[in-house]
């Protein structure tokens, strides 16, 4: 993701002069070709990630539209307040990018794991929050977020993603990936779409039919842009995160308070497990397994 | 109005204003009228009449708890109407009690420290790879070099050669629970500032024509952020306040801003 993240934002700055990216001295062999192709208008703010925000937002104040790039929680929680009082505040057109949404950083260990980081950036007025689920989308996200420069957290994973649909496009509508037959459907949030994918394959094979979205707007939400999710009879919220205030909370602050909306997240609040992404979502209860686990039990009843 | 009078004035502006709103954070609202007074008086180059003005000085108040003053200094420069400070901190004006950018003449909201200087770093930034040549400057309290965001502007500006930036310390020596040398002592500044690549002078921050020659040109030294470490005296201006902590807190009652403002009268 992290590649077409960099590949599309070098498109948009060709057609637009005021994006501007701004590293927090990190992007090794990501950012190098912005670099060298926009040299006045790419900075490393080094190892200050409270400076790099409040730099930012002095550079979006005089016109233009600025992304900060880091990993995993530097970019946000680090710098938080300035996030909310110098651009959110200040309604100023910078987007924050995380690589490594969840838990992409893997035996990197718990510094490196962004699982609060939606509920935390949800509650910022005026902020855009989006969470990509495959190449694709982050590089519509990127396309998106250039034409509409706002305050805005795009939340992308790291890099060898599968790309699992065709998007044109992107807004606060879900995107629909495959329409099943059971009128239960999985909503994911972010890479963990690779997962949900899986386990509605593995149910398929067992004649169990359902829909799939991806949902990579998180915000701001309205329960119109959700329309086509109220006809289910119940939800599954897939998200690489902990259960507050993520994608459930999002899902159930819009939906139909009698539409039941069941929740895979994150289950330990905190993990010093060592293992690879794969290993760690197997020991959150967040795998491919356990969705389909809770999918099963949930059409016998 | 000279630099005298608009920071005479300036003061007992501030003065009537925490007065009337039994609000805090006189002290440091005095200890900078003077450099306030010299900055719009002298320095800026502002428009009162269009203040959005692209080619404008950027100036910031970091110390945003200090607003009265930069209040008190736009309303008197024209920037809006006078009698608007009678509204300041009451329900339904625009006048907040930290500085308020819905404010006219006002660059930037603060009222958590740490923020004014990496955001006026971006902005000096901007005006460089812009190729502008106006400048921008940052207010910052002694008390708020113990934010660790302003040490990582202050290694960031030399790096990417802004010397349009010009910091200014209020260094009147008192913060919120003591004295700066009893909490987290900043002695020796300048050389803290020297060591990190930045150009610094060293001024009597009541003493006018120091501070104009200071900040009239620049920059000191090409590449070199500035700073301008102003010495000052918290509350300077009434004796009472003068050097006590009490008066980052308290508000004066009726009899005390009648004596205050019977002070300022005196002086000029």
């Amino acid at each position: 993701m992290r590649t077409a993240f960099i590949q599309q934002l070098i498109l948009e700055a060709r057609v637009n002069p005021r994006i501007f990216l701004v590293v927090g001295d990190l992007g090794f062999s990501v950012v190098e070709p912005f670099a060298q192709e926009f040299p006045d208008r790419y900075l490393n703010a080094g190892v200050a990630e409270q400076n790099m925000t409040g730099v930012a937002a002095g550079l979006a104040s005089e016109g233009f539209h600025v992304f900060t790039y880091s990993i995993a929680n530097f970019p946000t929680l680090r710098c938080l307040e300035q996030i909310r009082n110098d651009i959110c505040y200040h309604n100023l057109p910078v987007t924050v990018v995380a690589v490594g949404g969840g838990l992409a950083y893997g035996n990197l260990g718990y510094s490196h794991h962004a699982v609060q980081d939606i509920a935390i950036l949800r509650t910022l007025p005026n902020l855009t929050l989006l969470a990509p689920g495959d190449p694709g989308e982050a590089r519509e996200s990127v396309g998106w977020l250039s034409r509409n420069p706002g305050p805005s957290y795009l939340r992308i994973g790291k890099a060898g993603e599968k790309i699992f649909h065709e998007v044109r496009g992107i807004g606060r509508t879900p995107l629909c990936i495959r329409q099943g037959t059971a009128d239960m459907a999985l909503i994911s949030t972010g890479g963990i779409l690779d997962e949900t994918i899986a386990a509605a394959d593995s149910l398929s094979k067992e004649g169990l039919s359902l829909s799939v979205y991806s949902m990579p707007w998180l915000k701001p939400l309205d329960p119109q842009s959700l329309e086509l999710l109220a006809s289910y009879r119940a939800l599954i919220a897939i998200e690489e995160h902990l259960p507050q205030g993520g994608l459930a909370a999002a899902l159930r602050e819009n939906l139909p308070k009698n539409l039941p909306v069941h929740s895979i997240a994150v289950s330990e609040s905190i993990s010093s497990k060592v293992g690879s992404q794969a290993f760690l979502r197997r020991e959150a209860g967040i795998s491919a397994s356990h969705i389909a686990a809770l999918c099963r039990q949930l059409l016998v009843q | 109005m000279n630099s005298s009078e608009l920071a005479r004035q300036i003061r007992a502006e501030s003065l009537k204003m925490v007065a009337r709103a039994k609000a805090s954070h006189i002290g440091g609202a005095l200890s900078m009228a003077d450099l306030l007074g010299v900055l719009y008086a002298d320095v800026l180059r502002v428009t009162p009449d269009d203040p959005q003005w692209e080619g404008r000085d950027r100036f910031i108040l970091s110390k945003g708890h200090s607003t009265v003053a930069v209040y008190a200094a736009l309303a008197l420069e024209g920037f809006f109407p006078l009698e608007e400070l009678a509204t300041y901190g009451q329900d339904g004006s625009r006048l907040m009690a930290h500085v308020s950018h819905k404010v006219p003449g006002v660059e930037f909201s603060t009222g958590s420290l740490g923020h004014g200087l990496p955001f006026g770093a971006g902005r000096a930034l901007a005006a460089k790879r812009l190729k502008r040549d106006w400048r921008t400057f940052v207010m910052l309290s002694d008390g708020e070099l113990n934010e660790g965001s302003n040490w990582e502007a202050i290694l960031f500006a030399p790096q990417h050669r802004l010397d349009n930036l010009v910091a200014i310390v209020d260094y009147n020596k008192i913060q919120s629970l003591g004295s700066v040398s009893e909490v987290m002592e900043l002695h020796p500044l300048a050389d803290k500032f020297r060591a990190f690549r930045w150009s610094v002078r060293e001024v009597d921050g009541h003493d006018h024509k120091a501070i104009r020659d200071a900040l009239s040109g620049g920059p000191w030294e090409a590449d070199k952020p500035s700073v301008l470490i102003a010495h000052t005296v918290k509350g300077k201006g009434v004796d009472f306040m003068e050097n006590k902590l009490q008066w980052h807190y308290s508000s004066p009652k009726p009899d005390q801003l009648a004596s205050a403002i019977a002070q300022l009268g005196s002086q000029q």
